[in-house]
């Protein structure tokens, strides 16, 4: 398990108060965690701060909403995670 | 400010509203403070009315660089507020002295990013109300960005009468695009209480 996804699962632990052993990385964030979209933002501020980085929220829920890109391809913390590394790294490029 | 409202039928309703793609940083432009005319209370700038939820008086500056703000409003002699917040015993409830944090901040975002979307209150941490706040005080409001998220904004504000600290929060906002009306009647606030003068 990555130190990303044990970040990640933590934040979410904390700020939606769901247990930490619910939070695994194929948890989908929305149907299987139940994390409305106000707790996300939550969460993405959370996440923004830890990592120094800057989620593109608006970019990929109006692809989901648009059909352009499954919502999986978002909210499942592995995925989540895999997006996360990807920023920093070009942050760190 | 309000509170946040969630359109439904697609994902969340859109995060930030319809998924349209905001930043604040793109949305400053001119010059780096806006240094707004102090002007004594009864030349044009409105009173706090509590019961209206008319918190700022008078925007005093505006800063691009340090995407700070303040502002000043007096607390009213008289409110039907201060009927129940107690009586006999006049105080501005904590609530309004929040309201009135998250009113300097979201005319911060409004006008970083040039009133493009509105602000919706979505959150307030580390609240703390320091000491009481009676008919009269004269108050100075100041707000600060803390981060530019996707689709949200965080700001600290706090509240001091005479130098003296009265209360601070963080306070997170969801920026959206303005419900249809809403845009010119947020500019005629602004320009009510001293914002729009410079055509932000």
């Amino acid at each position: 398990m990555s130190s990303t996804f044990e970040t990640v699962a933590g934040i979410i632990s904390e700020t939606a108060d769901i247990p930490r052993e619910q939070i695994t990385p194929e948890s989908h964030a929305i149907e299987d965690l139940g994390i409305d979209s106000l707790a996300f933002l939550d969460i993405a501020f959370a996440i923004d701060k830890a990592f120094g980085i800057k989620l593109p929220l608006e970019q990929w829920t109006q692809e989901v909403n648009e059909g352009k890109a499954p919502a999986e391809e978002y909210f499942v913390l592995k995925n989540l995670v895999a997006r996360i590394d990807a920023l920093v790294a070009a942050k760190q490029a | 400010m309000q509170g946040a409202t969630q359109p439904s039928s697609s994902l969340w309703g859109g995060v930030g509203g319809g998924g349209v793609s905001v930043t604040l940083v793109q949305f400053i432009a001119g010059t780096p403070t806006l240094a707004l005319p102090t002007r004594g209370r009864g030349t044009g700038f409105a009173r706090m009315r509590l019961e209206y939820f008319e918190m700022i008086d008078q925007v005093t500056s505006l800063d691009r660089e340090t995407k700070r703000i303040e502002v000043s409003s007096v607390v009213p002699q008289e409110s039907p507020v201060f009927e129940g917040h107690f009586p006999g015993h006049p105080l501005v409830p904590g609530v309004l002295l929040t309201e009135t944090m998250a009113q300097a901040s979201g005319y911060l975002v409004l006008g970083l990013m040039g009133f493009t979307h509105m602000p919706f209150l979505m959150g307030v941490d580390k609240a703390r109300f320091r000491t009481f706040v009676g008919p009269g005080t004269v108050l100075t409001v100041t707000a600060s960005l803390e981060h530019e998220g996707s689709g949200y904004a965080v700001t600290k504000a706090r509240i001091t009468a005479e130098g003296k600290p009265i209360c601070d929060a963080e306070l997170r906002f969801r920026i959206m695009p303005f419900p249809e009306g809403m845009d010119g009647l947020m500019r005629a606030q602004a320009k009510r209480i001293g914002l729009l003068e410079e055509n932000v």
